[in-house]
């Protein structure tokens, strides 16, 4: 039977490990590869990356870091921000990433989606979607922003989860900002809405707080994985604890 | 020397880095030549069955690939490369495969399954195979695939897994060998199996 998956998520900027709330007030975390490989050691089912570095030239360094983790980390693991043509694709794909995820580049840039599932399989390919909570006429529902959150689109969250499986994302990563970095549960509702609508895995991400939080996106959030980054990074919680809880409450995870 | 094939298709880097931890040599190459002259050949892939039996073609490595398989050279396919092994596939349309094993390629079709089967599932040893040596029955593999193999021989079947429906996770028929899953990304039980591909290797 499939294991539900915890991914430790890992924001590098400049060859660093930062880890900030809402996007902001960022705080060194340390190492990338050496947090990796303990991760990887404790049990963590994947690792993320996601490059925050801001300027073009500082970004070649997160192909080195890609190398270096393909040198000495052997599970899966996915490099994302400031991915935004085929050919970054193709450099973090070579390097030894198991998957990129593409953020503000798939909405500004739909076929991209396409030609980096045609040229390298869907499975490398994750759709990372920020999604924020908004009061409509009809009620709430949830606004894809981009640019690291900053920028507001207009698309339905629902909707574009629709639209990247069909354009052939091999997965979704879906984030509350509302929740990001507080630590105070995921968005359930989101996540429930998002995997009822997408016949693709979603890696629920943002806001988890502890194993509970955790249980609860896995059941009811129906998500295939669960993301975190806060409490890994500053020792909150084992991946060991989490997995624990979560077998002992039900939930399938690799031991 | 392994030799990992490549024909423009998959992740060879992370392959290589993990037989270079398992200390066995190898070398990413497109050349038949290279190929013939290794010790043991791995045949990695991602992406569409069509598209990488027509890079093979285009690259005139076909041939050698089922060379390999004929002279007692071990081979291991993984993932996608497992796939091409077999007779034919049915994903994008009907396509012919190298036909080193008898069987075919099928989509997962159950509905309520998430699609790709992405994550890590575990893996029921069938029939004993050297491949599996020192891995325990049950133990996680890492999978990220869409289609599955559906040999003619249940013999052929060392490991199966399940996922809606329970299908061939490994294979092995002779020299050959086929991983679904990808032991290059399967942390320590991967790299038990890889060292054991590589032993077998050095054997031969």
């Amino acid at each position: 039977m499939l294991a539900k998956r915890i991914i430790p998520c890992l924001d590098v900027k400049n060859g660093r490990v930062v880890k900030g709330r809402s996007f902001v007030n960022l705080r060194d975390a340390g190492d990338p590869v050496e947090a990796g490989k303990q991760y990887s050691d404790a049990g963590a089912d994947e690792l993320v990356f996601l490059d925050i570095t801001a300027t073009l030239e500082a970004r070649k360094t997160i192909l080195a870091l890609a190398a270096r983790v393909a040198d000495e980390v052997f599970i899966p693991f996915t490099i994302g921000g400031g991915v935004s043509t085929i050919a970054d694709a193709r450099g973090l794909l070579s390097a030894g990433a198991e998957k990129i995820s593409i953020n503000t580049a798939a909405v500004k840039n739909k076929p991209l989606i396409t030609e980096v599932a045609e040229a390298f399989g869907n499975q490398a390919v994750v759709v990372a979607i920020d999604a924020k909570r908004q009061a409509g006429k009809n009620g709430q529902w949830w606004e894809v922003f981009i640019s690291a959150g900053t920028t507001p689109t207009g698309l339905d969250v629902i909707e574009w989860a629709k639209e990247v499986e069909e354009l052939g994302a091999g997965e979704i990563m879906l984030t509350s900002i509302d929740s990001d970095g507080h630590t105070a549960g995921y968005d359930i509702k989101l996540n429930a809405a998002v995997n009822e609508a997408v016949s693709i895995p979603v890696i629920a991400s943002g806001g988890a707080g502890g194993p509970e939080d955790m249980l609860t996106v896995l059941t009811e959030g129906k998500a295939d994985a669960a993301l975190a980054a806060s409490i890994f990074h500053y020792g909150t919680y084992s991946i060991a604890d989490v997995k624990d809880y979560l077998r002992n409450h039900g939930v399938h995870v690799r031991s | 020397m392994i030799a990992i094939i490549d024909y423009g298709l998959g992740n060879l880097r992370s392959v290589q880095c993990a037989l270079r931890r398992v200390g066995a040599e190898s070398v990413i190459t497109s050349d038949a030549g290279e190929i013939a002259a290794a010790d043991g050949v791995v045949l990695p892939g991602v992406g569409a069955f069509w598209r990488a039996m027509e890079n093979l073609r285009k690259g005139d490595l076909m041939e050698v690939v089922q060379e390999t398989s004929l002279n007692g050279k071990p081979l291991l396919g993984i993932c996608l490369g497992m796939q091409l092994l077999f007779s034919e596939s049915d994903e994008h349309g009907r396509h012919e495969g190298l036909g080193i094993i008898p069987g075919k390629v099928k989509r997962f079709t159950e509905s309520l399954l998430k699609i790709p089967h992405m994550g890590w599932n575990e893996i029921q040893q069938q029939n004993p195979s050297l491949l599996f040596e020192g891995v325990g029955d049950g133990a996680f593999f890492y999978f990220a695939h869409s289609y599955y193999v559906i040999p003619d021989e249940p013999a052929a079947v060392i490991g199966s897994t399940d996922y809606g429906t329970t299908f061939a996770s490994a294979v092995h028929a002779g020299n050959v060998f086929g991983a679904q899953f990808h032991p290059e990304r399967s942390g320590a039980v991967g790299l038990t199996m890889l060292r054991n591909f590589c032993r077998l290797c050095q054997t031969d």
